[in-house]
């Protein structure tokens, strides 16, 4: 197959950087959470009735999530060799590492809600 | 050397006549010790580390003695706070850190059908440092010199010297020797899983324990520096009175607990991650076929490891920050079960879709999964906070964290070194006795640690020496105190089972028929790794590639020879294991000792305030860093390639991002910049915790002149540095040698540069937490300017040497990666403390 027949997402090229995209969005968001609260307390001494800023990296952190898991599930589909996978080939090698960034992304995707949750329930710096 | 000239059994004999004689190990009382073959360094490794345990394991004997009947007068309070302190210590950086770089040690290599890792004399010195380091800090207990203010040491209660003594810098400055070897063993681990796979062992083919050791290699670069952070400041404090922990002067004692929990939650997953990896290795062995879900392990090993970043305030939930901060750490806590439990799903399905073999280390295997599961279901309820807060520094906490380590870590060692044993030692253990230590430990440490939960939910509070009899808690501390020594007994039945093995048959080669690399080790242990390194096809050669065995030990693969009597190892490529290069690699030598020895007595020396002494030792140690460098790397080789077989001829030298001394330079510095980030993440918890920060009579230190002048002057040397090795590659190697010259010159300037903004504002680093960490944020990138003069000087040395020329460039370019950081280093630190005054 050659490169201008695949698209755009399938000429991505896969690497063990591209593995740990997802995790290092879930870690920078909460980060972004920690000293967003942080700040905003010890600063502030409150956070906003409605935290904007909170809510638009939440929101930005699962897009690129989701964003890296669909092309990540797209790559794990390529045709290549048989079942099961799990030879030395170009394209076992790509559906494995397709595969492992797309269970990562569930789990970072997880991961940021689980974090988004205090801040619907908890309302205040006490 | 086609594959038919290997039919020739004579040339095979002489094949192996020299690779015998290159690998053969130094001989004679004095000389041995030189060696620094991955087996025996692996060895004086686990070994070391399993005394240290035996140590601590008997502190904790002395402790449950004590605690056995109420009001008990067997040791004092001053006692028992040094023998709790030490017990978590010594198990802690001692023996789990250090056994799991011991056993990975000896098992990489063999795993990835390497002759050796990358950095063979980085392993020796990192075994001394510890050997060192780990006499150290143990011996203190003898001369009643002990820390003793809890594994994790908080202040004011250790930083404050009429409340605490000698131990404390002991715990301080003997661990940060320890940490530098965990520092240098993760280089070392990650540059041999990335750079010296086998030929054809891609990513999706390498044996799992491979990707843990790499997870958890990258774990402690990001984990292990914050500690060293929060040690200078620690030790700053103590011996300079700094007050960075200090209320009364603007300091903050939970800074330390941070520093040191951002460091200690990830600790817990890298020593339980590597344990686990055993499993990895030995459950499809008995279970007779492939590991079900590969990519699912490598999801729960790669996401434990992230996820357990942000658990570290769960130690902390009762120290009264705000509950919306609380509640994203709980919810991490509850999230890294996930992936904990995906493996050990993963586990239970190989075993129920293979045809089981029982056998003693899958016993062990599954015995410590029991009690890890318990520990980790008490892990979900300390994770809530409210839970916590009844729980918290009672016994429940003490149960849950060695249900946690015993099934995590312990057991699973003991699971390796059953499973482990014949391919080290060419003999089985027994298996009866095997099978009744197991009994005894995992009975006894149920008996031991289940009534902690009881006897913790009913009040009784961690690190007391002893408790009243009303309390009504002596039954439950009695049946601990049995259950410990049925636990001792245990490890005294292994002891035994280990003590007999020199005495026993040696068994066949690969007595498990397992099927992955590691067992085409020899019991006859020729000490040169393997025959001929393979190429790699599946996950499972030994099972699935014909005549793989005996293809490998006649010599059929790739460099099969030592023509020119060196040590030699193949290095590939990151992702598709690709021969890029044949490496040279260090013989034995004193060099690892000694520079050990003398960074060992700058630690030790500081302890008791010999400052000058301390200093000498300091450059010794510079001076045996430079003389190893000198002597032992960048060699340019006699001739450019040489061929390994099959028609196929690599170079001898490589340099930059191929390259394992480029690697190791770049993750050195992660390592180094984490830490530097540790100090930063400081001065901004300064400025969080203080109305006006910097105080207002302080308001115009350091100024923005002079921070801004030691910047550009860093920045300057960091372009120098780039465009020497642009035009050195070029051929211009008299216009590289002046731009390094002008770098050198901006590099030391720098120094007098980044210390005047503080020094010629008179702040004074006794007086406030403000001046305190802008003396140390400038003092660090000051040292790390003169560290970058070193270096350009010794890349000149090189060059004038005839060492380095424009085709065998390793050093510039290895130097050039350590620029960069500095010139990160440099922008953030003057940008802080220059510019942010300004803005706050």
């Amino acid at each position: 197959m050659t490169d201008e027949r695949r698209k755009w997402h399938e000429r991505l090229q896969v690497t063990l950087w591209t593995l740990i995209v997802p995790p290092t969005v879930w870690a920078v968001h909460f980060l972004f959470s920690y000293l967003w609260a942080a700040v905003s307390c010890a600063k502030a001494g409150v956070f906003a009735e409605f935290p904007t800023l909170f809510v638009i990296g939440t929101v930005l952190a699962l897009m690129a999530i989701a964003l890296s898991g669909w092309i990540a599930h797209r790559q794990t589909r390529q045709r290549g060799d048989p079942p099961p996978h799990e030879q030395g080939t170009d394209i076992d090698r790509l559906r494995f590492l397709a595969k492992s960034t797309l269970l990562l992304a569930g789990l970072s995707f997880v991961g940021v809600l689980f974090t988004a949750l205090p801040v619907v329930f908890i309302g205040d710096c006490r | 050397m086609s594959l038919h000239d290997q039919d020739d059994p004579a040339l095979r004999a002489a094949q192996e006549r020299r690779l015998r004689e290159v690998w053969a190990p130094p001989k004679g009382l004095f000389l041995r010790w030189t060696d620094t073959n991955n087996n025996q360094v692996g060895n004086w490794y686990v070994l070391t580390a399993f005394a240290f345990m035996l140590f601590a394991g008997v502190l904790a004997l002395i402790m449950r003695t004590q605690l056995a009947v109420p009001d008990n007068d067997l040791v004092g309070p001053g006692t028992f706070n040094q023998l709790f302190t030490l017990h978590g210590s010594v198990m802690m950086f001692l023996f789990a850190v250090p056994m799991f770089e011991a056993v990975s040690i000896i098992l990489l290599p063999q795993l990835l059908g390497a002759r050796d890792l990358p950095f063979p004399r980085l392993s020796a010195f990192g075994y001394w440092s510890f050997l060192l380091g780990g006499v150290f800090v143990s011996g203190s207990i003898f001369f009643d010199a002990a820390p003793d203010g809890g594994w994790f040491m908080y202040p004011p209660l250790t930083t404050r010297t009429d409340l605490s003594g000698l131990g404390a810098d002991i715990w301080m400055l003997g661990l940060s020797f320890i940490e530098v070897s965990s520092v240098a063993a993760a280089v070392e681990l990650i540059v041999g899983v990335l750079k010296c796979r086998p030929p054809g062992m891609r990513l999706n083919l390498m044996p799992l324990y491979a990707w843990y050791i790499l997870v958890v290699a990258v774990m402690i670069l990001f984990a292990f520096p914050p500690l060293i952070a929060g040690d200078v400041l620690f030790e700053m404090e103590r011996l300079l009175d700094w007050p960075f922990f200090d209320a009364s002067r603007g300091g903050d004692p939970l800074l330390w607990q941070h520093l040191f929990w951002i460091f200690g939650h990830p600790e817990v997953y890298i020593v339980f991650l590597p344990s686990i990896a055993l499993f990895a290795m030995l459950v499809p062995t008995f279970a007779r076929r492939h590991l079900l879900g590969y990519p699912w392990i490598v999801l729960a090993a790669v996401g434990t490891a992230f996820l357990s970043f942000g658990l570290w305030v769960h130690h902390m939930f009762a120290t009264g920050l705000p509950k919306i901060s609380l509640g994203f750490f709980s919810a991490a806590s509850e999230a890294v079960a996930i992936p904990t439990a995906v493996q050990i799903f993963v586990f239970i399905v190989t075993l129920w879709a293979g045809r089981v073999v029982w056998s003693t280390p899958l016993l062990y295997a599954t015995g410590s999964l029991a009690i890890f599961v318990i520990g980790g279901l008490t892990g979900v309820m300390v994770a809530l906070a409210p839970f916590d807060w009844q729980a918290h520094d009672t016994y429940f906490v003490v149960a849950h964290l060695h249900y946690v380590l015993i099934g995590g870590t312990l057991m699973p060692l003991f699971a390796g070194l059953y499973y482990y044993w014949p391919l080290v030692t060419g003999k089985k253990l027994s298996d009866r006795l095997g099978r009744i230590a197991f009994w005894l430990v995992f009975v006894g440490a149920n008996l031991c640690f289940f009534p902690m939960h009881l006897s913790g939910l009913e009040g009784m509070p961690r690190r007391v020496f002893t408790y009243p009899a009303d309390l009504g808690l002596g039954g439950l501390n009695l049946a601990s105190t049995i259950g410990s020594f049925v636990i001792a007994a245990g490890v005294a039945v292994i002891v035994l089972d280990l003590a007999r093995s020199p005495w026993r048959q040696r068994s066949p080669r690969n007595p498990w028929q397992a099927g992955t690399l590691e067992w085409l080790a020899h019991p006859e242990d020729e000490n040169w790794g393997i025959r001929s390194i393979p190429l790699i096809e599946s996950r499972y050669p030994i099972w699935d590639q014909d005549d793989f065995v005996r293809k490998v030990d006649e010599g059929r693969y790739f460099l099969p020879d030592a023509e020119e009597g060196r040590r030699e190892t193949i290095v590939t490529s990151v992702l598709d294991a690709r021969p890029i290069s044949v490496i040279r690699l260090g013989g034995p030598s004193w060099k690892p000792m000694l520079t050990a020895l003398a960074l060992g007595g700058v630690f030790i020396l500081t302890t008791y305030h010999l400052y000058w002494a301390a200093l000498v030792s300091g450059i010794a140690t510079l001076v045996m860093v430079l003389w190893w460098l000198w002597t032992g790397t960048a060699e340019i080789p006699e001739k450019s390639c040489k061929p390994i077989g099959h028609g196929m001829e690599l170079p001898l030298y490589i340099s930059g991002g191929a390259s394992p001394g480029w690697w190791a330079m770049f993750i050195t510095m992660m390592a180094d910049a984490t830490a530097f980030s540790g100090l930063v993440f400081g001065y901004f918890f300064f400025w969080t915790r203080h109305e006006a920060f910097p105080p207002p009579e302080l308001a115009t230190a350091p100024g923005m002149a002079w921070p801004l002048l030691a910047l550009a002057l860093g920045l300057a040397g960091w372009i120098a540095t780039i465009a020497a090795r642009e035009v050195h590659a070029r051929g211009a190697i008299a216009a590289a040698r002046m731009l390094l010259i002008f770098g050198l010159l901006t590099s030391l300037a720098g120094v007098p540069a980044g210390l005047a903004g503080p020094w010629l504002s008179g702040m004074d680093p006794t007086a406030n937490s403000y001046p305190a960490i802008v003396w140390t944020l400038a003092i660090w990138t000051c040292l790390h300017a003169a560290v970058a003069a070193i270096m350009q000087a010794y890349v000149l040395a090189r060059s004038f040497a005839g060492r380095m020329t424009p085709h065998h460039d390793a050093d510039i370019r290895n130097v050039t990666v350590y620029m960069h950081f500095f010139a990160l280093t440099a922008l953030v630190a003057y940008a802080t403390i220059g510019l942010f005054p300004e803005m706050a």
